[in-house]
């Protein structure tokens, strides 16, 4: 069913990005096992979860520190076993089934291998009826499930999400969990974002807390949401870090100073 | 009023008879704003692609001075041209002065800073837009371009008529590079000009209605490519 090459594990080594004058990724060391785990990357707003994707995928180059995949294959192959679903669906001008066999065009598919895959990639996110609309005329809801059919339908190795349910009614978040908790039993290897911690209980089996640039904890989730071990995290948790953050979190909480906590300053 | 009344009824009349003269004016200007247009597309949107998703030295100095050319007065292309292709300039040997070939090559400067602009302007919207979706896909710059140019096409195709309608309606440049000879190089608007000022305004109001229902012809054309291509439904 999946032909294409293994490319896991992946190593981020010593990864730092800059963005004007400010890092938002320090010091990133982490491995992604070939193992189908479906890991949930979740922290505060501008903690550079989305660039954290977005630098493991290869869209966007570290300044410093390295992004290695297994494997001999060429840059072009690994793009090519993996697939990413943005926050804010990017949809080309033509319709739903246009957007799709495009991306399987530039796999290099041929006509009937595309059309199958088309036809299945719709099939499984419930969007047969509306193949022949124009993408952009599609509600948000139907464009992000567009989006997820065109990343189905390359049948990925690594499949990265960033915040794919963000703007969706709770139906539509659910439709999508359930598509990446089957991908994820197919095999595919699941790197996603978010926000809602609900959905992060209900989906990841690893959790990777991130804060302003670093991770600070990465456990199984069920350890994690039982009782993370770093103090951001749990403040985090229980809803107290932005609080922290308008009170000065720089002064330091509950007795232990920002330092002790781990707190980079800006 | 009278006058101007008599005059379209004369201009009615010379169109719909079918006047010899006439239609060889307007084929001979067709043909060379056409050729103009064609040339300087082919030319214009590979740089304004290269433009548009290339970074090099010089880019923006290319984009400003593009942005200025648009803007070329006729007559100064046309005396510009006049003085490269006369006896004694660098191409006098060509011996392309007042014929169609020099007034194609002075319509091709004129066009072609709009179709480079345009064409860069709208490739570059959309690759701003496509370039982290296309980069994700593993597209290699040449599928990239060609999605853009899919995808922009209804656009570019505007641009394109943007500068045919430049070309055919201008007269300071064919004027001076094509001398206006009957016959050879009598275009529309350097007959309108020459009938005008020789009183015949029945013809000069001719050929001005004929550039007029081109003016919308184009216009419907546009609409309706841009309608079959689903420009309106997706945008």
């Amino acid at each position: 069913m999946n032909a294409k090459p293994q490319i896991l594990p992946v190593t981020m080594a010593g990864v730092w990005l800059k963005r004007g004058d400010k890092m938002v990724l320090k010091e990133i060391d982490c491995r992604f096992e070939a193992t189908p785990t479906r890991t949930i990357i979740i922290g505060p707003n501008g903690a550079g979860k989305s660039l954290f994707l977005r630098v493991c995928h290869g869209i966007v180059a570290p300044d410093r520190g390295s992004v290695r995949w297994a494997g001999e294959a060429d840059a072009r192959t690994l793009a090519r076993a993996q697939a990413m679903v943005f926050q804010r669906p990017v949809l080309l001008r033509r319709s739903a089934r246009g957007n799709i066999d495009l991306a399987l065009k530039i796999h290099g598919l041929d006509a009937a291998q595309r059309r199958l895959r088309v036809a299945d990639a719709l099939d499984r996110t419930g969007l047969t009826r509306l193949a022949h609309t124009p993408a952009r005329s599609l509600s948000f809801g139907e464009q992000q499930r567009l989006a997820l059919a065109r990343a189905v339908a390359l049948r990925p190795r690594v499949l990265f999400l960033d915040e794919p349910t963000a703007n969706l009614d709770p139906a539509a978040a659910h439709l999508v969990e359930d598509i990446v908790s089957e991908l994820s039993d197919g095999g595919v290897k699941i790197i996603m974002t978010s926000h809602d911690l609900n959905q992060a209980r209900r989906l990841a089996q690893e959790v990777i807390f991130l804060h302003r640039g670093r991770i600070k904890e990465r456990a199984p989730a069920e350890r994690f949401f039982a009782g993370p071990q770093n103090d951001l995290a749990r403040a985090f948790l229980s809803g107290e870090l932005l609080w922290w953050r308008r009170r000065s979190v720089y002064d330091g909480v509950g007795g232990k100073t920002a330092d002790e906590m781990g707190i980079d300053r800006p | 009023m009278d006058e101007f009344w008599r005059a379209m009824v004369n201009a009615g009349s010379l169109i719909w008879r079918f006047d010899g003269n006439l239609w060889e004016i307007i084929g001979l200007s067709l043909r060379v704003s056409l050729t103009a247009t064609g040339i300087a597309a082919f030319i214009g949107l590979p740089l304004g692609a290269l433009i548009a998703l290339g970074r090099f030295p010089g880019r923006r100095v290319l984009i400003i001075l593009f942005n200025a050319l648009m803007g070329l007065p006729p007559v100064v292309v046309g005396l510009v041209v006049y003085l490269l292709l006369s006896r004694s300039g660098p191409f006098g040997v060509f011996n392309l002065l007042f014929t169609p070939s020099a007034m194609v090559i002075a319509q091709i400067i004129l066009v072609l800073p709009i179709i480079v602009s345009l064409s860069r302007e709208i490739l570059e919207t959309l690759w701003q837009e496509y370039h982290e979706a296309l980069r994700s896909l593993a597209a290699s710059p040449w599928q990239s371009l060609l999605a853009l140019l899919w995808d922009g096409r209804a656009m570019l195709v505007t641009a394109l008529l943007a500068g045919f309608g430049r070309a055919v309606a201008e007269v300071g440049a064919v004027m001076i590079v094509g001398g206006n000879i009957d016959h050879v190089t009598r275009v529309m608007t350097t007959s309108i000009t020459l009938e005008a000022s020789k009183g015949n305004l029945a013809l000069a109001l001719g050929l001005g209605m004929v550039l007029l229902l081109l003016s919308l012809s184009i216009n419907i054309a546009v609409y309706g490519f841009r309608y079959i291509g689903g420009e309106r439904r997706t945008a």
